[in-house]
């Protein structure tokens, strides 16, 4: 008896869970992407009408927009909170005094909402009232950073924010790897005569492979979900140029009552995701094998 | 407010002989949430409770009713749906066409609504026919609010016309003041635009491009113009303007930063509260040559089951077209009552002044709905539109690129 309990109870514990996790994300997305086969438009409809929906993104401008800005915002924000945090975990790494406040300090930002990030960039970012105005101030007479309210640069602004929030995440994440690289290996180069800035780039970074891949998993994950830090810091930008397919689904699903088209783009914006996944699921998979 | 007393305790009674205990019950769904309109709200629920009425009030803040919307589709899906909802324009067909609603024609044909209402805006509040919501207000939306002080030493008139709000404008400009205050998002350059629509195109176009959404008009020159004009409005607006709520807009006003604001008479009320009065401190016209662009806040009843709610939805419906809750609300509010005969004697000017304009109006076939406050279109559509005219507005876009742009997306959008 007891042996079959011992056998069986993890499993039991964990079923609630598991079925939870079945319907609740896996059943509704199946949901959504049903959904965006309909015509839905205040409630949701399952008369299945084909690919209506899709065409409409596809020809929609703010939808192209919205997909540009992802890959813009995403590959810029991914790429510099990476090198950032690198380079931050690095100096850190040099055994200085102030470690542990320094690494409070780059940290915090990852304890705010982004929210609290995006309003506080908006006015340090205003031309009114933030940068621009302290150099015209100052006198500087023809400072002008006013990105924030030129819909072609308005992206890059939300990508400042972003990663000024995320780069001390990345970097907490590489100074554990870079703690936990073998030391007798860099005692022998160092016997070899090895530079250290050599020692970096040819024996730690590349032994710390595994945590690009975590921090790369994590970062893509946040820009593909980001709203809140739209919302607040730009609101959509001028117009819609700062809109991100998250915003785009929810003013779509929630603001105009066309629950087709918020179906539609959440089920693309699903296929993205899987498409950084699957293969990271088969590369862990097929390494777990070896 | 007598008669309708009389009538409702009259319809009370009768439903009371023929159940048990028809206490009328209601349970209002609103985003009526700020100062003014929570103060305005009250009005009516102290009426409905002191008609034996039992009122759950259910306001959900935010968003232009974004939040409340998302909390009415989930009552409604489950089966529960609130006895009255705040609703605006075709989404009350639209949810009348999931089979929603209620249908409260009895009461509307017994108290005579039909000879109330102005005759342009009674299709907003009937569902096939049947009247299936109560309004609340008349807003106007195409106004301009003037600062009399920069006025009076700019020696300029409020404006009336487009061409003399642009001469106003570049004289304003030469003297180094701040002609137009505007607030950067989308439904604020959505209210521009219709008002330029009306104003150089007149009624008859604007119901032909915005209303019936015909191709011809939204593709045609006069289209074009109508962009041209919101580029040349692109230029009196200062350089912060993205993002900017609309109450601060208004504020810039007030303050004496910038001359004018376009905006409905909702922002009336931050004047007043600021101390201001109209005609001595701001000034009120409207750029639309007699035409005038409406918005109808009102009460729409969903299809409830039991005595109690039903009874409910006939007494809000009768207590909200009574003359005391039409003019104190729309005192609160800055609108003007649905009912035209509410006595206007307690109306400031502009409020004097939206009511005279509405009666020519009327006259002349030019009262037309608010398309970027969702009177004109559904709410798919609406967005569509304004997507194009907030790209246009915020870029260097062409007038001929925004115009194919515009029938692209509306035609998308069907």
């Amino acid at each position: 008896m007891t042996d079959w309990l011992e056998k069986h109870v993890p499993k039991l514990v964990l079923m609630p869970s598991l079925v939870a996790i079945f319907v609740f994300v896996y059943g509704f997305i199946g949901w959504t992407a049903y959904v965006s086969f309909t015509r839905s438009r205040l409630l949701p409809k399952y008369d299945l009408v084909g690919a209506i929906q899709y065409e409409k993104l596809a020809t929609s401008p703010r939808w192209e927009v919205a997909l540009t800005n992802l890959a813009i915002f995403g590959i810029l924000f991914i790429l510099f909170a990476t090198v950032i945090g690198l380079i931050l975990a690095i100096m850190l790494d040099q055994k200085i005094r102030t470690e542990g406040p320094l690494r409070t300090i780059y940290l915090y930002p990852m304890a705010l909402s982004f929210i609290v990030t995006g309003t506080a960039w908006k006015w340090i970012l205003n031309p009114g009232l933030g940068i621009e105005s302290v150099f015209r101030d100052l006198g500087f007479e023809n400072f002008t950073f006013d990105w924030l309210v030129n819909p072609d640069l308005a992206i890059y602004t939300v990508v400042i924010a972003g990663v000024w929030q995320s780069s001390g995440f990345v970097m907490a994440l590489f100074l554990a790897g870079l703690r936990s690289v073998d030391g007798e290996i860099i005692r022998a180069a160092m016997v070899d005569g090895v530079s250290t800035p050599r020692i970096y780039m040819s024996i730690i970074i590349p032994s710390m492979a595994p945590i690009f891949l975590s921090s790369f998993i994590v970062l893509s994950h946040l820009a593909i979900k980001s709203f809140d830090l739209v919302v607040a810091l730009t609101g959509g930008g001028p117009g819609y140029s700062t809109d991100l397919p998250a915003t785009f689904m929810y003013a779509m699903a929630f603001s105009r009552g066309d629950i087709g088209q918020a179906a539609s783009s959440a089920t693309v914006m699903m296929m993205i995701v899987t498409a950084i996944v699957i293969p990271y699921l088969y590369s862990e998979l097929r390494s777990r094998h070896d | 407010m007598k008669n309708s007393l009389l009538l409702t305790s009259a319809l009370a009674l009768g439903l009371a002989s023929t159940t048990a205990n028809a206490e009328p019950q209601a349970e209002v769904l609103h985003w009526w949430t700020s100062g003014g309109e929570a103060a305005a709200v009250k009005v009516l629920m102290e009426d409905f409770t002191a008609n034996g009425g039992t009122w759950t009030d259910m306001p959900v803040a935010g968003g232009g009713g974004d939040a409340a919307m998302t909390a009415l589709r989930a009552r409604v899906l489950s089966g529960n749906a609130p006895t009255a909802v705040q609703l605006v324009g075709p989404s009350i067909q639209e949810w009348f066409e999931e089979g929603a609603l209620a249908n409260i024609n009895d009461l509307a044909q017994e108290e005579d609504w039909d000879n109330l209402l102005p005759q342009p805006i009674q299709y907003h509040l009937k569902c096939d026919g049947n009247y299936c919501a109560a309004p609340v207000n008349i807003h106007r939306v195409d106004w301009i609010w003037g600062n009399s002080n920069i006025l009076n030493d700019a020696g300029i008139e409020p404006p009336k016309t487009w061409a003399e709000f642009n001469a106003a404008a570049e004289k304003l400009q030469g003297m180094g003041i701040l002609p137009l205050a505007h607030g950067g998002q989308a439904w604020q350059d959505a209210t521009l635009f219709e008002a330029v629509v009306v104003g150089l195109g007149g009624p008859e176009f604007y119901k032909r491009a915005l209303v019936d959404l015909d191709m011809d008009a939204l593709k045609s020159d006069q289209m074009v113009e109508v962009f041209d004009q919101m580029r040349t409005l692109r230029g009196y607006v200062d350089d912060n303007f993205s993002g900017r709520d609309w109450n601060l807009a208004t504020a810039m006003v007030i303050n004496g930063e910038a001359a004018f604001q376009i905006m409905g008479d909702w922002a009336k009320g931050e004047f007043i509260a600021a101390g201001k009065e109209p005609g001595k401190d701001f000034t009120c016209s409207s750029p639309s040559n007699g035409a005038y662009l409406y918005n109808v806040d009102s009460f729409a009843f969903f299809n409830v089951d039991g005595e109690d709610r039903q009874a409910g939805q006939k007494l809000l419906a009768s207590l909200t077209m009574g003359k005391n809750f039409q003019k104190v609300f729309n005192l609160n509010k800055g609108s003007i009552p649905a009912r035209m005969d509410v006595s206007m004697d307690e109306f400031d000017s502009c409020g004097v002044q939206s009511k005279q304009d509405l009666g020519a109006a009327i006259e002349h076939n030019a009262l037309l709905p608010s398309f970027a406050h969702g009177m004109a279109m559904r709410g798919a559509q609406a967005g569509a539109v304004t997507d194009v005219v907030t790209a246009h507005f915020n870029s260097d876009m062409s007038s001929e690129e925004a115009v194919a742009q515009l029938a692209q997306a509306v035609a998308a959008s069907q």
